[in-house]
């Protein structure tokens, strides 16, 4: 009797083994032959995104993969490593775009990028995610209005510090009534990225050569 | 179960069982999503897909499967299928899956496709499976597609906004504005708005499955009253 019911477990047993052997080597099988057209098109929708942003007149390397890791920066509010993406023309630096976080929106965290031309202009920002509230905070988002391109041009030369701010606190920046606190954020954000950026411009390229060296 | 009643098998996925607001299984993605009747309808096909082929498998491997590990299997199978279906969208069809890619792992999920997968593919044939899948899943989208469209009107005043992701820049021209001017009416879009759409939706299919109930058919009325109890 007792090995009448071991003799079932195994069998139990043998039959989930051979489901699950089959199901993995099926998402193996899956996973190879999917693997290199998705890593194409995750790259394309990269360079998409860049392409909004950094125009692609302006860098002739392969900006994808011209990238280095940057540890945390307090200045970029970026609590783990991000990647910094450099634009080169004809072997020249001509902008970079950084990823960095805004940790105070309504929500909490507002994720975006940042590119910057090497003179230190903003060549356009994008929000990459974040939790405001739909409907009333969202319009950070380019799905939602254009506001994000207010940035668009601005720089440390044209506005002095304290005018970086949104026009409710005397500073240059529209937002939408109600909703100030995640714009706020936002301008914030940008401006101490751009101050990130002019005080460690030299440092992010030359991390650059570095890389090439490998 | 030797004859096949597919007149029932439609019935019971789009009304009398429906899976949105009968059963109310998978309800976490369903509240989730229904903000708007693109991602409803987005949700809607993703999990027609998914539950047509996963109980095609499930009745093609049914003697196959011991009645102590069918759980364990069913979801392993499911699994699966999710994920190979993800990923093979993604490789693809990239401008489809950039619309429903995010709805997809959503479906792993969904408690439905594990209910029909034990409630009837593992009983029945694989034709029947397939129709019994695609059925409950077609009346799972109209569900997410009526709920998403009362929220769409109620929170933002609109009708298809987010349609040109699926379709295209131009089809940003379909998008109607139900109410002009309207500054939006947060509690629908949020979470809360969910379920008391849902909870409206529940209650006006009552109220209809009742009045049909009502209307005199007397000589089928003791019959119909056992068949219900």
């Amino acid at each position: 009797m007792s090995s009448g019911y071991f003799r079932h477990s195994v069998k139990l047993a043998l039959v989930l083994a051979a489901f699950a052997l089959v199901g993995t080597s099926l998402l193996a099988l899956t996973y190879d032959a999917t693997k290199g057209i998705i890593a194409a098109s995750e790259k394309r929708a990269k360079l998409a995104l860049i392409a909004q942003i950094l125009p692609p007149e302006l860098y002739d390397n392969d900006i994808i993969s011209d990238a280095v890791s940057l540890p945390p920066q307090a200045e970029l509010g970026t609590s783990e490593a991000t990647l910094t993406y450099r634009a080169l023309k004809d072997g020249k630096p001509s902008g970079a775009v950084l990823e960095a976080v805004a940790p105070d929106g309504y929500a909490g965290k507002i994720k975006m990028l940042i590119a910057i031309r090497a003179n230190g202009e903003i060549s356009g920002v994008r929000v990459v995610s974040h939790k405001e509230t739909p409907g009333l905070g969202d319009y950070i988002d380019i799905a939602k209005s254009n506001w994000i391109k207010i940035f668009d041009g601005t720089s440390l030369e044209k506005y002095p510090s304290n005018e970086w701010k949104v026009k409710k606190d005397g500073g240059r920046f529209d937002s939408v009534a109600g909703a100030t606190i995640t714009p706020r954020a936002m301008v914030k954000a940008v401006h101490k990225a751009l101050i990130y950026f002019s005080a460690n411009r030299e440092k992010i390229f030359s991390l650059q050569a570095k890389e090439q060296a490998k | 179960m030797s004859t096949v009643n597919y007149k029932e098998i439609v019935w019971n996925g789009l009304w009398k069982n429906n899976a949105g607001i009968v059963a109310l299984l998978g309800l976490c993605p369903l509240l989730a999503v229904s903000t708007s009747v693109v991602n409803g309808v987005g949700l809607g096909i993703a999990t027609i897909m998914v539950m047509t082929c996963s109980n095609a498998i499930v009745s093609l491997v049914r003697q196959w499967v011991p009645g102590e590990i069918r759980i364990p299997v069913y979801i392993l199978i499911i699994a699966v299928l999710v994920t190979v279906i993800d990923l093979a969208m993604n490789a693809y069809v990239q401008a489809l899956y950039l619309v429903l890619g995010i709805f997809v792992p959503l479906i792993v999920v969904n408690c439905n496709v594990l209910g029909r997968a034990e409630a009837f593919a593992s009983k029945n044939p694989v034709f029947p499976a397939m129709v019994d899948g695609f059925m409950v899943g077609l009346g799972l989208t109209l569900i997410l597609a009526v709920l998403g469209g009362m929220r769409e009107i109620l929170g933002k005043g609109t009708l298809l906004s987010g349609i040109d992701l699926a379709f295209g820049a131009s089809a940003k021209a379909w998008v109607i504005t139900v109410i002009p001017d309207y500054h939006g009416f947060l509690l629908a879009i949020l979470p809360p708005g969910a379920f008391i759409g849902l909870g409206l939706l529940i209650a006006g299919k009552n109220w209809l499955d009742q009045r049909q109930r009502a209307k005199p058919q007397p000589l089928h009325v003791p019959e119909a009253s056992a068949m219900t109890a």
